[in-house]
């Protein structure tokens, strides 16, 4: 049967697992063309030049080739077309679908429609399943484990979809959080009830200094303009929060600072040179977790 | 008893099914979720009846119909305390409690705004949640909870 990656919670504990142990491999060596022969759908209906570059990358690096768009304006889809239509007709003539869309829920849509597995590159704010990997993969890569692990998630916790799957993701090996957060943006309920069935231990803080020293993980998040309806609720808090290399001087030598990138004004460039910064890394980590995704949905990893 | 005589009087029927304990204000959409507008059986509506239990209550008949449980089931929505009873030759043949559905497709209405269900033609999938009996729906597709008010 096709398995599609929609949502992080489609992934059990293990497949979780097997996706990171074989991104491993593709880390040591990103040149295998065991994809030779397929053609890989990358459509993508809202432009996200960074997500396109790293999928395309890696099934290039895989040895299939790709077709697709990098939005949907001068495409049928401006004209109209139904995304059942359009995901029916793509489904025909490849072996996989990357997709990225602005409506959430529109990849589950997708994926029960196509008759080729579909990666959900981002539906909306609701989930980005690739993101969430490569973070996981970054923090095993970064404490040589994922269990028993203290992140401390700073930013947007309302709108931030990769702080809510992230949480999910974890939420499999026994972790402590740490919500660092404007009231105005403060961790859904939802999510901290998540947390409460489960027995996991979270605390919520409005200041950035108060668990910077304890904490193995920092996941800075930017505040996004885009998520706000109101212009004057997103102004009172977009530069709530800002990282100096300054205020890092007591942190756990362990500590690692991710970032799902791009960042704006939240970490300062001077972080950028400190033992802790770690976001350019887990970028480049991105290219070896979706070779990872990609060729293990398709069987052959 | 004499009440009772009057009522079965009015609209006694000899085969179909009964549906009581209907919150009053929730009996039309029970009749948009069982699909009932629009047919040809006859049908008798009560609105705000006097009920012991629940102050007003609404109860509809329907001749010669007869419904699968998961049909009935989705009720369990909208009226969790409603009691079917099934008639035949003028007999309650049988009585039955509303079991509350795991899942539904198609009757409801997805809350957000961004879902794909509110863009595209379809067909709307939500898990029902329980929690301190205040029920919601999970949609399968945004993942976002909807209140039980959206359902129509
Ligand atoms: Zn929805």
């Amino acid at each position: 049967m096709k398995k599609s990656l929609i949502s992080i919670q489609d992934f059990s504990k293990e497949e979780i697992l097997h996706v990171l142990e074989t991104a491993k491999e593709f880390e040591k060596n990103r040149v295998q063309n065991i994809l030779e022969g397929k053609v890989i759908a990358c459509i993508f209906f809202e432009p996200s030049t960074r997500t396109r570059l790293s999928f395309e990358t890696a099934v290039n690096r895989l040895g299939a080739k790709v077709i697709g768009f990098s939005d949907a304006t001068n495409t049928s889809v401006s004209k109209g077309e139904t995304l059942k239509d359009t995901i029916k007709m793509v489904s025909n003539y490849v072996d996989m679908i990357i997709m990225r869309h602005p409506l959430e829920g529109s990849s589950r849509y997708a994926s029960e429609v196509s008759s080729v597995p579909v990666v959900n590159a981002g539906d909306g704010a609701n989930q980005h399943p690739s993101q969430t990997l490569l973070d996981l993969y970054t923090i095993m890569q970064t404490q040589g484990r994922l269990d028993h692990l203290k992140i401390n998630m700073v930013g947007d916790l309302k709108y931030g979809r990769t702080t809510h799957s992230l949480l999910q993701a974890m939420s499999h090996f026994s972790p402590e959080f740490i919500f660092t957060a404007p009231e105005e943006l403060k961790m859904p309920v939802e999510y901290k009830d998540f947390l409460n069935e489960r027995g996991i231990k979270y605390t919520e803080t409005t200041s950035l200094e108060e668990h910077l020293d304890d904490c193995d993980i920092l996941y800075m998040t930017r505040v996004q303009q885009e998520r706000f309806t109101d212009p004057m609720e997103y102004e009172k808090v977009k530069d709530v929060y800002r990282l100096k290399a300054s205020m890092l001087e007591n942190v756990k030598p362990n500590m690692k600072i991710l970032h799902p990138l791009p960042r704006v004004n939240e970490i300062d460039q001077d972080v950028d040179e400190t033992p802790y910064a770690y976001y350019f890394k887990q970028a480049e980590n991105g290219l070896y977790v979706r070779m990872s995704i990609i060729s293990c949905l398709l069987g052959y990893r | 008893m004499e009440n009772i005589n009057k009522e079965l009087k009015v609209s006694a029927l000899e085969n179909g099914t009964v549906l009581d304990h209907i919150p009053a204000e929730n009996v039309y959409k029970a009749l948009d979720i069982l699909g009932l507008k629009g047919i040809g059986n006859q049908i008798t509506i009560g609105i705000n009846l006097s009920s012991k239990l629940f102050g007003k209550k609404g109860i509809i008949k329907i001749a010669d119909r007869f419904f699968q449980d998961d049909e009935l089931n989705k009720l369990a929505l909208i009226a969790p305390h409603a009691t079917v009873n099934i008639i035949r030759n003028f007999q309650v043949v049988e009585k039955k409690k509303l079991v509350m559905p795991h899942e539904i497709t198609g009757i409801a209405k997805c809350m957000n705004p961004k879902c794909i269900t509110n863009h595209q033609p379809v067909r709307t999938r939500f898990t029902v949640l329980e929690e301190d009996g205040e029920i919601s729906l999970l949609c399968h597709y945004c993942e976002k909870r909807s209140d039980i008010k959206s359902l129509f």
